[in-house]
């Protein structure tokens, strides 16, 4: 009997306005997968991610989270659902007038009924599982672009979500941060056993830690291709998608 | 050898029919005077039979980027033409860089831009227009279910952030107040005490001053200067806040950033500016004290007890309906204009000077209405 996916995408089109970005995108998320929405830049995954997530409606069909579709929820519901998982941003998206230490405590302070020095121990857990521990007092501007990256890992998972959402964790970082926040991530998703989505065009980070994916295609405006990468790599017979996780290289011809 | 004569450098042969030679030499930099694609244009013109251009280039002298866009303007030039270019007579690296720059092309190619019809621009106008204005209700609906939400003690306001927003908009604002409000006091008596004197009535420069201050200019000069000052800087912080994501964690995180952001703000702003506006008042009383006393050479007391009298109570009222007002309209437009801005450095900007024209502009307007309401109901 097949698993029922934490989430689900139905005959969704997103876009903006009138301006179609993607169509026809149905793909669906199991319990613990690292699931990767791959494609060059420009091609639709962040705005995918957005309809994903709740920021922006899209233009036809479902997202739902088990059996509950969030855009017809009503917003009560969609809190709940939101509630349920946590967002890295591409820049990390700290609020910058907060500590890192007030940036984890706020969604505690929001949604629990802990008490302040419970929230402590909470924040300074979350911190030194990204590796920040000493940092509480340190504002965003402070620090370097990778450790406000893990700080905002930390704060994503602030309330120990089902669902962790990441929005290009790679970029700007160097090859070795970017690594060690792709070992973060398969740890977290190892011994929490959280369900990852992540967008990204990093074939480093894809290979690394996906285990599903699809391939949105520009032009196509599409997905043309669902599977894990690796294998994807070996059989997809889309030249567009060998040409993406070869980094340009021409396919060569399958049978 | 041609230095700067950009005619020198260039010139056409045709070594058999129905091809043109281009001859280059000196030096081809971006920094030197080099020739215009208007020659060569010329040259074909004269010459329609041209189906082929070469090109010789040994007595080139130092070329760069200059000689590479001469090319590729001239390649566009025979694309469009249907002439076939032959780069082999041209420096190596030119000929890799005139492919490379023919190489590297978007696969989709953006449509032209072209200007809409007149209609379609009035129309496109008055949608959008029409859009703001719906934009602007929901943000204002937002902002009385957060209100709301306050009341009941359900919003989420940091203590920490509500002060340092009241520290900002309130304390910090003291020294800029000051200055302005004496100056306006000054000016005020100033042009008052010339007409008065005429008829030997300076003690009334006590009447105009501080009608003029706390009626309505105190509250103006400080709505003005709010909105420069923090206005403006609501607008700026929440804009870039939306170009880091910042909103969007929040709305992620399921915190309405109406309660968390802009809540916050409009109190800090409503609660300062009554404040603002008296210590503002009290300012320009005594930039008209400083010339009736000083220049007039009026009595201390009386110049006094002439404010006094003149001031009355309801004068007062209106100068804090006008206060609130603007602090009302100040902390919605910056923070609205805010909340609206796109995600560059170019749309923080715009959102600022958006914020500033319509929080300036709607004090006027609003100085306007509260003007006219005061006159029908005689206060």
């Amino acid at each position: 009997m097949e698993n029922k996916p934490v989430i689900e995408a139905r005959d969704l089109t997103i876009g903006y306005g009138e301006e179609i970005v993607m169509r026809g995108l149905n793909f669906r998320v199991q319990k613990g997968d690292i699931f990767i929405i791959m494609g060059g830049s420009g091609c639709g995954k962040s705005t995918l991610l957005k309809s994903i997530i709740g920021l922006l409606e899209p233009l036809a069909g479902k997202v739902l989270y088990g059996e509950k579709s969030f855009w017809e929820a009503e917003a009560p519901e969609q809190l709940k659902i939101m509630r349920r998982f946590g967002v890295l941003y591409q820049g990390g998206a700290l609020w910058s007038s907060l500590t890192l230490a007030e940036n984890i405590a706020l969604p505690l302070e929001m949604y629990t009924q802990l008490r302040p020095k419970q929230v402590q121990d909470v924040v300074e857990l979350k911190l030194a599982l990204v590796g920040l521990s000493g940092y509480e007092d340190f504002y965003p501007a402070e620090i370097s672009g990778g450790m406000r990256k893990r700080a905002g890992l930390a704060r994503a998972m602030a309330l120990d979500p089902d669902i962790l959402f990441f929005d290009e964790p790679s970029a700007g970082l160097d090859p070795l941060s970017a690594k060690l926040l792709d070992d973060l991530i398969l740890q977290l998703s190892d011994t929490l056993g959280t369900t990852v989505v992540m967008v990204t065009h990093e074939l480093a980070s894809i290979f690394a830690v996906g285990n599903n994916a699809i391939f949105l295609d520009r032009e196509a405006k599409t997905m043309t291709a669902e599977g894990p990468p690796k294998q994807l790599l070996k059989d997809s017979r889309d030249e567009r998608v060998i040409e993406f996780l070869t980094r340009g290289e021409k396919p060569a011809r399958r049978a | 050898m041609p230095e700067n004569n950009p005619q020198e450098k260039l010139a056409f042969t045709y070594p058999a029919r129905g091809a043109l030679r281009l001859v280059l030499s000196g030096d081809w930099q971006i920094a030197s005077i080099t020739p215009s694609l208007d020659e060569a244009i010329a040259e074909l013109k004269t010459h329609p039979e041209v189906t082929e251009i070469a090109f010789e280039s040994s007595q080139i002298g130092d070329w760069d980027t200059g000689l590479a866009a001469f090319l590729l303007k001239l390649a566009r030039e025979c694309e469009r033409r249907k002439i076939r270019l032959s780069p082999e007579g041209l420096p190596q690296g030119a000929q890799k860089l005139l492919t490379l720059a023919q190489a590297v092309q978007e696969k989709e190619a953006p449509a032209p831009k072209v200007q809409e019809p007149f209609l379609t621009r009035v129309g496109d106008t008055a949608v959008k227009v029409w859009n703001e204005i719906k934009s602007l209700l929901d943000f204002l609906g937002e902002l009385l279910v957060s209100f709301t939400r306050l009341l009941k003690g359900k919003a989420y306001i940091r203590k920490k952030d509500f002060k340092a927003i009241i520290q900002a908009c309130g304390a910090e604002a003291f020294p800029l107040v000051s200055l302005i409000s004496v100056l306006l006091g000054l000016i005020l008596a100033f042009v008052g005490a010339m007409q008065l004197r005429m008829f030997g009535a300076q003690i009334f420069v006590a009447d105009i001053v501080g009608i003029a201050m706390v009626r309505v200019m105190g509250a103006i000069m400080t709505g003005i200067i709010m909105t420069g000052r923090t206005g403006a800087s609501f607008a700026a912080e929440l804009g870039i806040m939306q170009t880091n994501e910042e909103i969007d964690a929040l709305r992620t995180l399921g915190i309405p950033p109406v309660d968390f952001l802009i809540l916050p703000r409009v109190l800090a702003l409503v609660l300062m500016m009554p404040l603002l506006t008296l210590y503002s008042n009290l300012m320009g009383i005594l930039g008209g004290y400083i010339i009736g006393v000083g220049m007039l050479e009026l009595n201390p007391v009386e110049y006094f007890n002439r404010t006094q009298e003149a001031i009355g109570i309801n004068n007062l009222w209106v100068g804090m309906v006008h206060s609130v007002v603007f602090g009302v309209i100040i902390a919605v437009s910056g923070c609205f204009r805010g909340i609206q801005c796109g995600r560059s450095a170019a749309a923080v900007g715009e959102a600022t000077t958006s914020a500033v024209v319509t929080g300036i502009t709607s004090i006027v307007v609003a100085t306007a209405i509260i003007t006219y309401i005061c006159q029908l109901l005689g206060v």
